[in-house]
């Protein structure tokens, strides 16, 4: 049976809640008040963006200098198609970016009329956001400035009022899901109110949803098995936590079902039964909504219990 | 090290620039069964499983515990997965043989770069305070690179134009690959790489077999005895890294026994044209050293697997006879951050 790959959007969206240290504390919080904090390592470098340990020997680094917003630019590249989440949304360039009293260079973008215009080099400063949370997004971008390089960078206490002790990082992937094979098939019968499995060839389970693949033998399963409507209670429990956005009452009860014919049971939610009613054996049977596209829930059948020999299996 | 152990054989999918036909387990279950099916081996017969992928790729929580289902994990294996290349899954592998446990390993990865857009995937596993927040992608922080080589005189982008050539000649041999034969340089995609410096983005996945002294001997007409092997890292903050060099490869190249005699093959995991110009300089390649015969990642890139690849495709050119000593390196992270080099050698061919 061929049918129709399926397709759907996918959006992985959250937001990172991180913690700081006590040198990127400071170096974000310096942005805010615009003031650009490097850290002293033991053999007296620089670093820009500072770090809590050198990045060669380990030592903890904690002696914070101020370094200048001007700086010269150590390696480019253009960028004529921004991308959502960067910096600018106009063309930039992507630069590293050494700050006059650092010995090390910054990430960031430049902001400049085109790539003719940048060159390996040449000296930029910061232009800040306008709005400013404690984030390296506070500078903005970096603009060309000629200005001459600024001396030995003073010492600075890192202290500010309010400290920034955390960031928020918003994180969003959008990707288009497929569910391959033979999980396809399973949704598209589903649709036609036909629940399908799939058989192993080694060891003739069927396997409902099927997923491709015999976990047990390590083998393709494609050869497709109709499987109940009806089947049996092998398991279940009481749900007393109403979910967020789900519109069921609680208590209700979650149960793995045994379809007739499959050799592992899936699970769904059993109704038109008091939640106290159900039990292991209660025999079963899928209701479909209008447009549904899957069972909504499970109900008795009103057949007699199925013995406990008959699913033990199963569990 | 105590023990010898061998690559005994290698399977990779034909790499596509999508498979949304099949799922994970769909995809890599054919490349487990060649796997096996060289050495006659069954799931059974193997000691140690080990497994690379990232569920951020295609964007699929836990996929590598579906992809067992290939496998055939009942009753349960000995078993293991690295959130890497399949390069370091096979590294811990050789380690859990080196300790006499088991004589059999079997090491697969797999990567579905189509459903999601890699360029951004990547950017989430850049420093999440000074870095990420900006989404610097994969080509922008190669193409930073690649203008460091430039403007320090190690490249030009005639000759990255010519590595990408050769790549995709190369690949005309190799069934499996994505993009072969004349491939056009293209517009920038961030200057100065074009899109013929940049890797094709696909789906794909490896498979190898490790076995160790004797049984490896019984699996395999030719081992390709690994000599030595060894990964490195480098600082995370690319203002702190020398993106010219690659010291973390030559250290593991050091490490591995790579400079201890020369090599006649290489493959070098070098997404972009301008990564195989400090590959080369970190392990000082001559002109008498082939480069990436199978065509290299600039010629297929799944993700996760590229890097394992590059180990299997050596292994298959000793097996072969094609080679005697090759070096194979894989890497992770933006601008070559960390870096795996493996010495694999065939018994001299007379002796056989
Ligand atoms: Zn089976």
């Amino acid at each position: 049976m061929t049918t129709e790959i399926l397709k759907a959007p996918l959006v992985v969206e959250f937001p990172f809640t991180r913690s700081l240290g006590p040198v990127q504390s400071a170096f974000l919080t310096g942005l805010r008040e615009r003031v650009v904090l490097g850290v002293r390592t033991t053999d007296g470098r620089v670093l820009v963006p500072p770090v809590e340990y050198d990045p060669v020997t380990a030592d903890e680094l904690r002696d914070l200098v101020e370094v200048a917003p001007t700086g010269t630019v150590t390696t480019w590249a253009w960028n004529h198609a921004p991308r959502r989440g960067q910096p600018l949304d106009t063309p930039f360039a992507w630069v590293l970016v050494r700050l006059d009293g650092a010995d090390t260079a910054l990430l960031h973008v430049l902001d400049a009329p085109g790539p003719d215009a940048v060159h390996t080099g040449m000296r930029v400063r910061v232009r800040w956001a306008p709005e400013r949370t404690g984030a390296i997004t506070d500078i903005a971008c970096f603009e060309p400035h000629d200005s001459p390089s600024a001396g030995e960078p003073p010492a600075h206490e890192g202290q500010f009022e309010s400290m920034v002790t955390g960031i928020v990082a918003q994180a969003r992937l959008d990707y288009t899901y497929s569910p391959g094979r033979a999980q396809t098939a399973y949704i598209t019968a589903l649709a036609d109110r036909r629940i399908v499995g799939e058989r192993c060839p080694s060891c003739r389970k069927v396997y409902v949803p099927p997923r491709g693949a015999c976990p047990t033998c390590g083998v393709a399963t494609s050869e497709q098995v109709r499987v109940g409507p009806g089947g049996t209670v092998t398991t279940f429990c009481i749900v007393n936590i109403k979910a967020k956005n789900l519109d069921i009452e609680v208590p209700y009860v979650y149960a793995h079902i045994a379809l007739d014919g499959a050799d592992l049971a899936l699970h769904g939610r059993i109704g038109g039964i008091p939640y106290d009613q159900v039990r292991m054996g209660l025999r079963v049977e899928p209701v479909w909504t209008e447009g549904g596209g899957y069972p909504d829930h499970y109900r008795p059948t009103g057949e007699p219990d199925a013995d406990y020999e008959t699913f033990k299996e199963l569990l | 090290m105590t023990r010898d152990i061998a690559v005994v054989a290698f399977a990779q999918t034909d790499h596509r620039r999508t498979s949304e036909d099949l799922s994970e387990v769909e995809m890599l279950m054919p490349v487990l069964h060649e796997v096996l099916d060289r050495t006659g081996l069954k799931t059974s017969d193997i000691g140690f499983t080990c497994s690379g992928s990232s569920d951020y790729l295609a964007g699929r929580a836990f996929s590598f515990t579906l992809a067992l289902d290939g496998v055939g994990a009942w009753p349960p294996i000995s078993e293991s997965h690295v959130e890497m290349d399949g390069a370091w899954a096979l590294y811990e592998a050789w380690t859990k043989l080196l300790t006499g446990d088991t004589d059999t390993a079997l090491v697969y990865s797999y990567g579905k770069s189509s459903p999601g857009s890699v360029r951004d995937v990547l950017t989430r596993q850049l420093d999440p305070y000074y870095v990420a927040p900006l989404w610097p992608d994969s080509v922008a922080l190669a193409a930073l690179q690649a203008q460091a080589l430039i403007d320090e005189g190690y490249t030009d982008e005639p000759a990255l134009a010519a590595v990408a050539a050769r790549s995709r000649a190369d690949a005309e041999a190799n069934s499996h690959a994505q993009l072969r034969g004349s491939v056009p340089q293209g517009d920038y995609l961030v200057r100065p790489l074009r899109t013929g410096d940049c890797p094709p983005i696909g789906d794909g996945a490896a498979a190898v077999i490790l076995a160790a002294g004797d049984r490896a001997r019984e699996l395999c007409e030719r081992p390709a005895w690994i000599r030595g092997i060894d990964h490195r890292i480098e600082a995370h903050s690319l203002g702190v890294r020398e993106l010219t060099d690659s010291p973390s490869t030559r250290l593991a190249a050091e490490k591995a026994g790579a400079f201890e005699r020369p090599v006649d093959t290489a493959e070098l995991h070098a997404p972009f044209t301008s990564q195989e110009v400090v590959l080369r300089k970190a392990l000082r390649l001559g002109d008498d050293v082939r480069v990436n015969p199978s065509g290299g990642a600039l010629a297929a890139n799944p993700i996760m697997a590229a890097g394992l690849i590059r180990i299997g495709e050596a292994a298959a050119r000793i097996h072969r006879g094609e080679s005697d000593r090759a070096l194979a390196h894989a890497t992770s992270g933006p601008c070559l951050q960390q870096n795996l080099v493996a010495v694999l050698e065939g018994e001299p061919r007379h002796a056989q």
